[in-house]
């Protein structure tokens, strides 16, 4: 069927199969070129999401009021001795109020 | 027992004997043939993975009386007497049984998986317009099978030889065996021999095209592709090809299939099994079998050496058709792309995207080029797959 294959078909044969390469992977650069976008796009969006959610100041929880100004006091250390303050007086956290932790030198007792 | 008689008719038996019988000289030249080979892949180090076995078969088919492999058998059933793949293994040799893989395009196949499965598509996906680069690659592929019918091939042979400018050992050996099983050996070993030198082919070329200038353009660095669309490229992919062109479903869909095993991030034990274990077992097989198609009365012949020059015609013609599409996307990009990564579209993944590389480097030492050049490289197999997806249902 194939022996006598003119070079008439053969070259026709060859322009077709070199272009149904071209056409499928144009098609495939389409269809990875849309999907890219469509990822690009999404993860913008999400990230846009959690930058809104992260530069919104945080809001005080639910009790606490005003600002607490530390002194030589990192902010563990703070958290620990109002624990600990509100453990001794018997009273939740949120209904005490902080002004400012100050560390005591030894020079200054 | 007379131990004279038995002695004689031993040494009539033997193989050495049947050296000099009719056309025993051939057997000779094809094991000289099967050393030389096996010579580049265990010194040259010439794909050796697949060369040392494709050599080894060789050598054993050749051996007369060794009765491994039976091109008789293949001869009828590719004429469609009454010869079924059962009978061959009832009646075959050992290489015969091990062909079977070959002839049912399974071997080439499971390589594709395995070959999937260690295939990064990332820097595709991130710069898809490198698929043009691997479609413009093919174009040796077709001038080779124009070649062929010019030669006086058939259209089923001369489009087995003109897939060697694929540049894809497992896609050439898949087509041949379903349009051209008898120029098998030849075209196998023109295939892998070509892609080992590539190294050697494609750096006169990529220089002769390219100025200085475009050489040493540095390109900006792709856009970090998500988890997300690396899962979902091989199954479009596999869709959308398939779809378009069916017979590249066993191709395709198992190359897709391991790159999904890669990358869904849930299967990683098959991922390596099918990265190692699977692919060396398969290679082991396809080899072997391969070099046992290397039959004398077939390999010694003008037609192999017509494949051999048509076949290092396709590898320069498709250099030259991914590196005129580069030089071409570098105008339209305003000089942002290096051509040279053209060059990489004949797939031979990721030696052509090295060769790429290194001329890179050579024109401008700080320049980067592989990351870049691997995405037209894995451009080049699908390309290369749909190719042979075309000619197999135009001559299938």
């Amino acid at each position: 069927m194939f022996a006598h294959y003119s070079l008439g078909d053969a070259a026709l044969t060859a322009v077709l199969g070199y272009a149904v390469v071209f056409f499928g992977l144009v098609l495939l650069l389409a269809v990875i070129y849309v999907m890219g976008k469509i990822m690009v796009k999404s993860v913008k969006k999400v990230e846009a999401v959690h930058e809104a959610h992260t530069e919104k100041p945080a809001l005080p929880a639910p009790g606490s009021a005003g600002q607490l100004k530390l002194h030589d006091v990192d902010e563990r250390d703070a958290a620990m001795v109002m624990a600990i303050v509100a453990h001794k007086l018997g009273k939740p956290l949120n209904e005490l109020r902080f002004r400012s932790i100050r560390e005591v030198k030894d020079d200054e007792v | 027992m007379n131990i004279g008689e038995t002695l004689l008719r031993l040494a009539r038996e033997s193989g050495f004997a049947q050296f000099l019988a009719a056309g025993g000289w051939k057997n000779l030249i094809m094991i000289a043939v099967a050393c030389v080979l096996l010579f580049l892949g265990i010194k040259k180090k010439f794909e050796p993975l697949l060369l040392v076995g494709i050599a080894f078969g060789c050598l054993l088919t050749n051996i007369p009386g060794s009765g491994l492999y039976h091109q008789e058998l293949w001869d009828a059933y590719v004429a469609g007497e009454d010869i079924t793949f059962t009978h061959i293994i009832h009646h075959g040799g050992l290489l015969d049984i091990l062909y079977i893989g070959v002839k049912s395009g399974l071997y080439p196949s499971l390589i594709f998986l395995g070959v999937g499965a260690m295939t990064d598509f990332g820097p595709l996906i991130a710069r898809p317009k490198t698929f043009l680069l691997g479609a413009a690659a093919q174009l040796g592929v077709f001038v080779a099978f124009f070649g062929g019918c010019a030669l006086g091939f058939t259209g089923p042979q001369a489009a087995s030889i003109g897939i060697i400018g694929g540049a894809d050992g497992p896609t050439a050996i898949f087509l041949t065996s379903k349009l051209a099983p008898e120029l098998l050996g030849p075209i196998a070993i023109a295939a892998y021999s070509y892609m080992a030198l590539i190294p050697l082919i494609q750096p006169p070329i990529m220089r002769a095209l390219t100025t200085k200038k475009e050489r040493e353009i540095k390109m900006e660095q792709a856009r970090e592709v998500s988890k997300t669309e690396k899962i979902i490229f091989p199954i479009v992919t596999a869709a959308f090809v398939i779809l378009i062109l069916p017979s590249t479903a066993p191709l395709v869909g198992c190359l897709m299939l391991g790159n999904l095993f890669r990358e869904c991030g849930v299967t990683e034990r098959l991922s390596d099994t099918v990265q190692n274990a699977l692919m060396n077992i398969v290679t082991v097989f396809l080899g072997i079998s391969v070099g046992a198609t290397t039959v004398a009365e077939r390999f010694l012949s003008l037609e192999t050496i017509k494949i051999v020059v048509l076949g290092l015609v396709a590898f320069a013609i498709s250099t030259v058709g991914g590196l005129l599409v580069g030089k071409l996307m570098c105008k339209l990009s305003g000089g942002k792309i290096n051509p040279l990564i053209g060059s990489a579209g004949v797939s031979a993944v990721p030696m052509a995207a090295r060769v790429s590389q290194v001329e890179g480097q050579k024109a401008n030492p700080s320049n980067f080029l592989l990351m870049h050049a691997m995405g037209p490289n894995v451009a080049g197999v699908i390309g290369s797959a749909i190719a042979a997806g075309f000619l197999l249902a135009v001559f299938g």
